[in-house]
């Protein structure tokens, strides 16, 4: 299925005719172009790879400079790859556009999410913590116990513990999208998502 | 911040008139019931407004028989069918939230006379 590779703008509102208010996201999606297939004999998938974001021959390096070359394409700061069903009808230097989707139809966003860092239980994976009175002491925002004694002497693996928390891959299914703007290449989608502004995500159909 | 100004520019209502917090206003507010649609008068002062752009909000306040009602209106929503300003106030606050608790004569705000209507 192709989608299009964009960059999240941010958020504002808009309200529908009935004045009920939509929270959307903004989206800088496309025009993308074919820079390279991946077809069943060569690869072992069938795939195209587009490029966002066009870039100045002089910001390359050499590996990439020759990447590009190879293909006769122009340079591009992003790519990345849609898995499809057939080539058929794709060519390379094709160029997709963010016609590719209608108002409301329904698509699926993947983006990397917002960084944490080092984050407690509470944040990572919404354990309540204590009570801030009635006797807690020094351990408001601590995870509780972490298993049992003798048997099984041992932490149980997958305990939900503190760690690194963000900069994942996510998957938003299923946002409705509001409005297109083919002229100037932007997407809304309804609702949140995933990562910060101006962070690289990808759209696609939903399934 | 640019491009989400420039795609909501034309949807921000431009056609109502200019107010400020604590003139006297009439917002006349379309309200739908099953298919009919009627027109409800809300008339108060403006107690505040707050956000920017596509989320601005403001405040109106009233007193109906004898208890104090707040309605809270987004400012670009499509159902306001017409606002009219009839007394421009006099207030040193950005926020009326003292009229809340204020009686008599402190809950009196002074007409701004000589006022310089913006074309």
């Amino acid at each position: 299925m192709v989608g299009l590779i964009g960059k999240k703008i941010g958020m504002t509102q808009v309200f529908t005719e009935d004045g009920k208010v939509v929270p959307v996201t903004l989206i800088q999606a496309g025009p993308c172009r074919v820079v390279n297939t991946k077809s069943l004999e060569r690869d072992g998938y069938i795939a195209i790879q587009l490029g966002f974001e066009k870039l100045k021959d002089k910001k390359l390096n050499k590996p990439m400079a020759g990447y590009f070359k190879k293909f006769d394409s122009q340079a591009f700061r992003y790519l990345h790859e849609f898995r499809l069903k057939t080539l058929e009808d794709i060519e390379l230097q094709d160029e997709f556009r963010v016609d590719l989707f209608q108002e409301n139809e329904i698509v699926d966003v993947v983006g990397t999410s917002k960084g944490r860092g080092f984050a407690g239980v509470m944040k990572r994976h919404n354990f309540h913590g204590f009570k801030a009175s009635h006797g807690v002491h020094e351990s408001y925002r601590g995870g509780g116990s972490i298993g049992q004694c003798a048997t099984p002497a041992r932490v149980h693996k997958g305990k939900k513990m503190p760690g690194h928390y963000g900069v994942d891959r996510v998957t938003l299914q299923n946002l409705r999208v509001v409005k297109v703007d083919v002229e100037n290449s932007l997407i809304m989608v309804k609702g949140a998502i995933p990562g910060h502004r101006n962070s690289i995500v990808y759209i696609k159909k939903a399934k | 911040m640019d491009i989400l100004q420039t795609v909501t520019k034309d949807l921000l209502r431009t056609d109502l008139p200019e107010f400020r917090v604590g003139d006297s206003v009439k917002v006349h507010y379309k309200i739908k019931e099953g298919a009919k649609e009627r027109i409800q008068v809300f008339q108060g002062i403006v107690l505040q407004k707050r956000g920017a752009g596509m989320s601005k909000t403001f405040t109106v306040r009233k007193i109906s028989n004898g208890v104090g009602v707040e309605r809270i209106f987004p400012q670009h929503t499509p159902l306001i069918d017409k606002l009219e300003v009839i007394r421009f106030g006099r207030v040193r606050r950005a926020k009326l939230f003292y009229l809340r608790t204020a009686r008599g004569k402190r809950a009196k705000i002074q007409e701004k006379k000589h006022y310089n209507k913006k074309k």
